[in-house]
């Protein structure tokens, strides 16, 4: 196993009268295929740390490395090239662009990375919603799919360019049980069967206990002694 | 087909009404800056060709724009000379040499030229007198140079080749006095020379004054009754292009000195006035669509922030800013592009229906058509405002959705 995302002595503070320290010095390693969890009460930082280890925030001071790339020295440009090349997103809200099919949601990132012709770019679009069962509602606009549905559509968009790292920001959260057992299993399967690097935030015990390694959160600092409730 | 343009084109589609709305302003504001332009632009050039048909393109007289230098203030050059008892030499007045100067005027490719001797005089008729303008002139060379053949309504000019003793006066002096071909007047010079002469033609130009005033005979008459035998006073001079009526006018007066003044020179105010008149036109018309662009900014501000969401969507997942501007920029541009296009179409319409209009202006006894300019160039000016206004109107929302920050929205959204 190698390293695949490194946070080293990662600070995010946002400026103010009273400035907020929302991740306070976490170093962290996760390794290529783990699947780890990031726990926590709210306002503990998961979420935070989660956008800064997908670049989509940049640390107060410390640095994040990925795929052996310091990051701290990117523009904002760069950042968007890496998010775009070896990261996926999967939200809590899936967040898909609702005017849009589910295909057309999956091929995005395909059609702005332009590495792929429109029709390999279906093609894989459609492969991932095989994938994930989802393929039949393709055509269809996610507003006429379930919860569960939609975050496999979700899963199957962070998919799409084929990423080192996928992370989720409680990719439950808004699922019942059986939808959520089920996206479970795909993040899971992911790490293990596919050797994507799964980094997820969640509230939810089960789905810790799928992970392969679990860290607690409290005050933006990384505590070892912290226990699901 | 580029990801920023599919996207641009979901969103209006997904959006019929506003963007129906966004695009009927500019639709209307193209159709009417055409209709205003080609009516306004028409008259201009209407009234330009009715100023360059009706008037010399340029006239030399015997006059200078600079008075001659005293020979004491060339001598002693920046000195404060001061001569008394200056007596202005006198001399009979007119271009000299006319005929070598009339010959190289017409030795200018394109250019028609007249001699013309200008004089005062008094007219009598049946105890009557009427001061009136006498114009001598060379009735076939004047033919070319002028439309007043084509306003004789009794007799013509080559009546006075015919009889040297004629003379051709205005119907409104004609009708005044009771004249008819044949009537025989008495013209008195300033001099006091009298010469009884004969009513050989009869003009209208439908200018009162001129047609009261006005009178014509031939040139060596006017120059024995003026005194100033051999002489003319004025070259009345068409150029087969008269917009080069300024550069012959400079190239004439260069060589002989004499003040030459071409339309454009005379009509200056005018011209200026036209000028002001269009550049309110097309402050009016721009304002149109200036207006029209509110909408669009106001449908493309509403799109940014109702995707406010997905713009974070689309730049967590690896959008660049100009990106996610360069979307809504082109939704403004597809906007402007089809608006004017659809607006030409409107527009043209709108100027055929203009250009069956008829009127009747006060004072005059024929329908005209309203004047319409078909020149291609107001529908660039059309389009290029439009694609202005809207990109203008496209540019602050897209602005404003390039610089959403992915992490400040999905905080607030989870």
């Amino acid at each position: 196993m190698s390293a695949v995302l490194a946070a080293e002595s990662v600070v995010r503070r946002l400026p103010g009268e009273v400035p907020v320290t929302l991740v306070d010095g976490i170093s962290l390693v996760i390794e290529r295929g783990e699947f780890l969890c990031v726990m926590g009460p709210s306002g503990s930082g998961k979420s935070s740390l989660l956008y800064l280890l997908g670049l989509l925030d940049v640390p107060t001071s410390g640095r994040i490395l990925l795929d052996g790339e310091d990051t701290s020295r990117y523009e904002e440009d760069e950042l968007a090239n890496r998010r775009l090349e070896k990261l996926g997103f999967v939200f809590q809200f899936h967040f898909l662009l609702a005017e849009f099919t589910v295909l057309d949601n999956v091929v995005l990132p395909m059609r702005r990375l332009g590495r792929l012709g429109e029709a390999a770019q279906r093609a894989r679009g459609v492969e991932l919603l095989e994938r994930f069962g989802v393929a039949d509602q393709a055509v269809k606009r996610p507003s006429q799919l379930s919860g569960g549905q939609r975050q496999r559509v979700a899963i199957a968009r962070a998919l799409a360019n084929d990423p080192l790292v996928v992370l989720a920001d409680e990719p439950t959260g808004n699922l019942d049980s059986a939808a959520a057992a089920n996206v479970r299993q795909i993040l899971r399967s992911l790490a293990h069967d596919l050797g994507k690097t799964v980094v997820a935030v969640t509230h939810d015990g089960a789905f810790a206990a799928a992970a392969d390694r679990r860290i607690g959160l409290v005050d933006g600092r990384i505590d070892a002694g912290w226990q699901l409730a | 087909m580029r990801i920023e343009l599919g996207v641009a084109l979901t969103h209006l589609t997904s959006r019929k009404r506003q963007t129906l709305v966004s695009l009927t302003g500019v639709v209307l504001g193209v159709a009417f800056f055409l209709a205003v332009s080609s009516l306004m632009r028409g008259s201009e050039k209407d009234f330009i060709s009715r100023l360059i048909d009706n008037s010399p393109h340029i006239t030399v007289s015997d006059e200078y724009r600079v008075p001659d230098v005293q020979p004491a203030q060339l001598r002693w050059p920046g000195a404060a000379v001061q001569i008394s008892h200056v007596k202005p030499q006198n001399e009979t007045r007119g271009i000299r040499g006319y005929r070598d100067k009339l010959a190289f005027v017409e030795s200018i490719p394109g250019v028609r030229a007249a001699p013309v001797l200008v004089g005062s005089a008094v007219l009598t008729f049946a105890g009557r007198l009427q001061a009136v303008t006498l114009s001598g002139i060379v009735p076939a060379k004047m033919k070319g140079v002028s439309t007043i053949e084509q306003k004789m309504t009794e007799g013509s000019l080559d009546s006075l080749t015919a009889n040297p003793n004629g003379i051709i006066v205005g119907r409104t002096l004609a009708d005044r006095f009771a004249l008819r071909l044949g009537s025989t007047v008495s013209v008195v010079a300033p001099s006091g020379v009298n010469r009884a002469m004969k009513v050989v033609g009869i003009f209208r130009t439908g200018v009162a004054s001129y047609d009261e005033e006005q009178t014509f005979t031939l040139l060596k008459r006017a120059q024995s009754l003026l005194d100033r035998p051999n002489r003319a006073n004025r070259f009345v001079i068409q150029l087969a292009d008269p917009y080069a009526a300024r550069e012959v006018a400079r190239t004439i007066e260069g060589a002989f000195g004499y003040k030459a003044v071409s339309w454009v020179e005379a009509s200056e105010d005018i011209l200026s006035v036209l000028l002001i008149r269009n550049i309110i036109m097309y402050s009016v018309v721009a304002a149109i669509l200036v207006v029209a662009s509110f909408g669009i900014y106001n449908t493309i501000s509403t799109i940014v922030m109702e995707k406010t969401r997905d713009i974070a969507i689309l730049k967590s997942m690896g959008f660049h800013a100009r990106d996610v501007r360069n979307i809504f920029l082109i939704e403004g541009l597809i906007v402007g592009l089809l608006g004017s296009a659809l607006g030409i179409g409107v527009g043209v319409a709108l100027m055929r229906v203009l250009g069956e209009v008829t009127v009747k202006p006060p004072g005059v006894t024929e329908v005209v058509h309203l004047p319409i300019w078909w020149g291609g160039e107001q529908y660039l000016l059309a389009t290029a405002f439009a694609l202005g206004s809207c990109l203008m109107a496209a540019y602050l929302p897209a602005r404003k959705a390039g610089r959403v920050h992915p992490v400040d929205i999905l905080r607030g959204a989870t």
